[in-house]
């Protein structure tokens, strides 16, 4: 479904997001694909379970024999049977610095992927298409290397201390100050782990008696800090504007479940970029929901900021809206700084509150110093502050990539999923063994892919997901996409029939939405 | 037309309470410069006895240079979680020496002290499942708790007696309905050296019960690794038990490594399933390589030196001993505890109040030189508060004169502050 929107003056730019449905023929087959795999795992484990065939798990020690048993037999059948024929294609290990080309230890397996052995030898300059590295700070050499070298040498590596204790440094309050002004806020506070950011310090926002609006794609770092904080969750449709108007309505008309009170606040939770699905959210819309309803807004930007937007500011600027409509802005460092931790921002009462309640303040120890050199010293080239454009220059580098890059793809006739501004490729591949056969022909050609199935997203939908980089000249992207077309006729995968659905949101049905219990 | 009424009249509440402008938690002390042996604070320089340095490695020429190396090979951050292409040799190599140094088969890194245990534990304990746990547990034990939902059950504070008692609870229960006994995981946790209280959990008491009433122990050792034991291996070496006996070790590379993050330590049929469930390892960015290389090159020192864990000892036995008998103020912690806490021997009544009082303690020793803070707390969150205190804390590099020299104007502060 090819959504292009101009709602009622609401967007300033055209928002093109497509979905293309899923070929029936395609479906049937996939489906065939899982049931045949699970036939051939039953068979296995009757033959493991019956000594015929040799079982490589590792095992129970024998003291412990009459315990109960740690993990059932059936969580672990996907983990056995699907997820071991293909285990090669994750957790490679890599020996340089993840930028646009990077270097792979190789490793084989003798027994069919039980177990790896590193054969020593070192796979140099492959094409990198799976790093978070979008503006290309993943460097070894230049400004913020140099500054974060300097800062590691005065203060060392740790900081061995929570910042309400002794663990609050002056490079902290440099690094928080600095933040705000980059993201247009009164004022940000910084944790040590993008996903801790997430699971702490929204427990410490709403509680029992909250409502939580999540979307149904949102990180599992949201999801653990809504049910950790004991509030009401209801899910609305990815993206869909009339189910999260829907469930608004209704959360304020009816009031909580049983008592029928009112509730003391609600909270959406929304995502800039989702990564498995490379859409933007539909912010324009959810403010203007936001507004009316009176509820407050959490957005993470884990992906999308330094990604969108003209100067790199994230999903608000892309949209042209002020920060201010956004109650909580958080992001991370991970992805586009090419550091490690995240930021949620704000107002100040804001910020005070969660300097004084957050889990993270209290209890998790502070950021290491040279990675918040790495963060100020970025963060200042994205803004032109250093004195150069480098910063502007690869923001808009970016985005030509990004375009270039679907724009190529569509015209080949893959399915890619997603929006038509977000650096965030997915290419769906739907069957089980194509997930495992192109992440190899693709690393035999030298180029670097993601591959995720099933638990990360629905059973048929797998697919190879890009992140595209400031970094990848238009050389790489060539080489790149070459490979994949030939990759792409090998394997059978332009599925694409270019059917483009009419002019309509995404078909609204009866919401179903979900509450958990406390 | 209801409904547009009822849109219109209901008014939330704020996002956020006020904060009132003095709450002790909300003004950070401002640490300009590393935060070492000598260290500035809010301008002032002093004499640290506050942050968890125990080993003194934080200013270390050789792991800076380790960390130095690894920055100019790899730059800073990692840009993906350990699945796609985060994973470096650094991090292989850092496992593999952590297992080798704990003796165990299999070691994993989180890249997050805190996430570590709060990972660990929800990925082997679900909803129906039972826990055992000392009142005392750390806040990252109790987060990790919460988002396993099983069942808690908290037992008195190292009181053995009352562990045995909530075990034969359970075993009743368990012969009233056999078939649910039968798939219900039981876990204990503890900690080696309790962070809220200063004192190690008797071991050997509760590998007795582990293999009485089949119930798996898990190890949190933030504290104890690189502490206690002859080589600094934690409280199994301390008590001379086999490791294999101790389901899962995890413990956070914070304190004596100098480093960030965490790792969980055992054999390999337990920690493999993390790597597919831990919430906190699949999710999240690995650890950026520098920090990782700069663990690999403490756990060098930490090997080479082994006398740097009896000298440690040495130093909390003398302050400990010098420490004892103020007026006003008691010591509460194992004589061999590098981080101690120094409570009120009598309250003022309220716990704001005696915030206060301490505060004014802390200041009068930053005054004079010598660094030190209260312990935090969330208080609404923590399920056993404990009493407010002052965290004292001992690390190598402490002379025998500032030892001295801290007790002596803690003596003074109580005396001037508290009478």
């Amino acid at each position: 479904i090819n959504h292009i929107v101009h709602n009622g003056g609401l967007y300033k730019r055209p928002f093109n997001e497509a979905f293309e449905e899923t070929p029936m023929l395609v479906a049937v087959l996939t489906y065939v694909g899982y049931g045949v795999l699970t036939l051939f795992g039953y068979l296995r484990d009757f033959m493991r379970q019956w000594k015929i065939e040799k079982c490589q798990n590792a095992t129970e020690r024998e003291e412990q024999k009459d315990f109960v048993p740690l993990y059932q037999d059936f969580e672990n059948f996907y983990n056995r049977n699907l997820y071991m024929r293909i285990r090669d294609s994750w957790n490679r290990p890599i020996c340089s610095v993840p930028g646009a080309k990077v270097d792979m230890m190789e490793r084989v397996s003798h027994d069919y992927n039980w177990t790896f052995t590193y054969t020593g030898r070192v796979i140099k300059d492959i094409i990198n298409m799976g790093s978070y590295n979008y503006l290309g700070f993943a460097q070894k050499t230049g400004a913020c290397q140099e500054a974060a070298a300097k800062v590691l040498s005065q203060y060392g590596a740790g900081v061995c201390s929570t910042r309400q204790e002794m663990g609050n440094l002056d490079k902290h309050e440099e690094l928080e100050k600095l933040v705000a002004r980059f993201l247009g806020v009164e004022s940000a506070m910084a944790y040590g782990m993008g996903f801790a950011t997430n699971s702490m310090n929204i427990p410490a926002l709403v509680g029992k008696g909250c409502l939580i609006l999540s979307d149904e794609l949102n990180h599992a770092s949201l999801v653990l800090g809504a049910r950790l904080s004991g509030a009401t969750i209801r899910i609305f449709k990815h993206n869909n504007m009339q189910s999260l108007e829907k469930l608004l309505k209704d959360a304020i008309v009816h009031g909580q479940p049983r008592t029928r009170r009112p509730w003391k606040k609600i909270l959406i939770l929304v995502e800039g970029i989702y990564s498995m699905e490379g859409s933007i959210v539909r912010l324009p819309e959810v403010i203007a929901l936001k507004k009316k309803y009176k509820s407050y807004l959490y957005l993470d930007e884990a992906h999308s900021i330094g990604a969108l937007g003209p100067s790199g500011r994230g999903v608000v600027e892309y949209f042209g809206l002020s920060p201010e409509d956004v109650d909580v802005m958080m992001g991370t460092f991970t992805k586009s700084f090419g550091a490690a931790g995240g930021y949620i921002g704000g107002k100040k009462e804001l910020i005070d509150y969660l300097r004084t309640y957050s889990h993270s303040a209290a209890y998790a120890t502070s950021m290491s110093p040279p990675v918040v050199e790495q963060i100020i010293t970025s963060v200042k080239c994205i803004m032109g502050e250093d004195g150069t454009t480098i910063g502007r220059a690869r923001v808009q580098q970016l985005a030509e990539n990004t375009r270039y890059f679907r724009r190529r793809l569509k015209e080949m006739g893959f399915i890619i999923y997603g929006n038509e501004d977000s650096p965030v490729v997915p290419l769906m591949l739907y069957m089980p063994a194509k997930i495992g056969a192109f992440g190899r022909e693709m690393l035999k050609r030298n180029i670097g892919v993601v591959v995720v199935g099933f638990p990360a997203t629905p059973i048929i939908e797998s697919r190879a997901r890009f992140c595209l980089s400031a970094a990848h000249t238009k050389e790489m992207l060539d080489t790149a996409l070459k490979e994949i077309n030939e990759v792409g006729d090998l394997l059978q995968l332009k599925y694409s029939r270019r059917r483009l659905v009419p002019l309509l949101d995404r078909p609204f049905d009866e919401t179903t939405y979900e509450e958990t219990e406390d | 037309q209801e409904k547009e009424e009822l849109i219109e009249e209901w008014q939330p509440e704020p996002l956020v309470p006020s904060v009132p402008k003095d709450h002790p938690a909300l003004n950070y002390n401002i640490v300009s410069g590393p935060p070492t042996h000598i260290i500035t604070v809010n301008g002032k320089e002093c004499i640290n006895f506050a942050s968890f340095n125990f080993l003194g490695l934080l200013n270390n020429e050789k792991v800076k240079s380790a960390a130095q190396a690894s920055l100019k090979k790899y730059g800073v951050g990692t840009c993906g979680p350990r699945g796609f292409y985060g994973t470096f040799d650094v991090h292989l190599e850092l496992e593999e020496r952590l297992a080798k140094f704990m003796r165990t088969e299999e070691a994993i890194i989180y890249s997050y002290g805190f996430a570590t245990i709060a990972s660990a534990i929800p990925a082997y304990s679900k909803r129906g499942d039972i826990v055992f746990v000392d009142e005392a547990a750390c806040f990252a034990i109790q987060k990790g708790l919460q988002a396993s939902r099983s069942n808690i059950k908290l037992f008195k504070h190292n009181d053995m007696a009352d562990l045995e008692r909530l075990l034969k609870e359970q075993e009743t229960e368990d012969q009233k309905n056999p078939r649910k006994a039968r798939v219900t995981r039981r876990f204990i946790v503890v900690e080696g050296l309790y962070m809220n209280t200063g004192d190690i959990c008797p071991l050997p008491e509760l590998i007795k019960l582990k293999y009485k009433y089949k119930v798996r122990i898990f190890l949190e050792e933030s504290l104890s690794f690189g502490v206690l034991g002859e080589h600094g291996r934690g409280i199994t070496e301390h008590f001379g038990i086999n490791i294999d006996d101790i389901d899962l070790i995890s413990a956070n590379m914070e304190n004596s490594l100098a480093s960030i993050g965490g790792f969980c330590c055992g054999r390999s049929f337990i920690i493999d399933h993390q790597r597919l469930s831990g919430q906190g390892y699949c999710f999240s960015a690995s650890l950026p390589p520098l920090l990782a290389a700069a663990a690999i090159e403490a756990l060098n020192i930490m090997e080479d030196n082994p006398d740097i864990f009896q000298t440690l000892r040495t130093k909390c036995e003398r302050i400990h001993k010098a420490l004892q008998g103020i007026s006003g103020l008691k010591v509460v912690g194992e004589s061999f505890s590098p981080a101690l806490h120094l409570q009120l021997e009598e309250s003022c009544g309220s716990r704001e109040n005696d915030v206060k009082l301490l505060k004014r303690v802390v200041d009068y020793c930053m005054n004079s030189g010598i660094a030190l803070t209260q312990a935090r707390y969330l208080e609404k969150e923590e399920k056993c508060l404990p009493q407010p205190s002052i965290r004292v804390v001992i690390t190598v590099e402490q002379t025998e004169q500032e030892l001295d020299k801290a007790a002596s104007l803690l003596k003074e502060a109580a005396q001037s502050v508290l009478n």
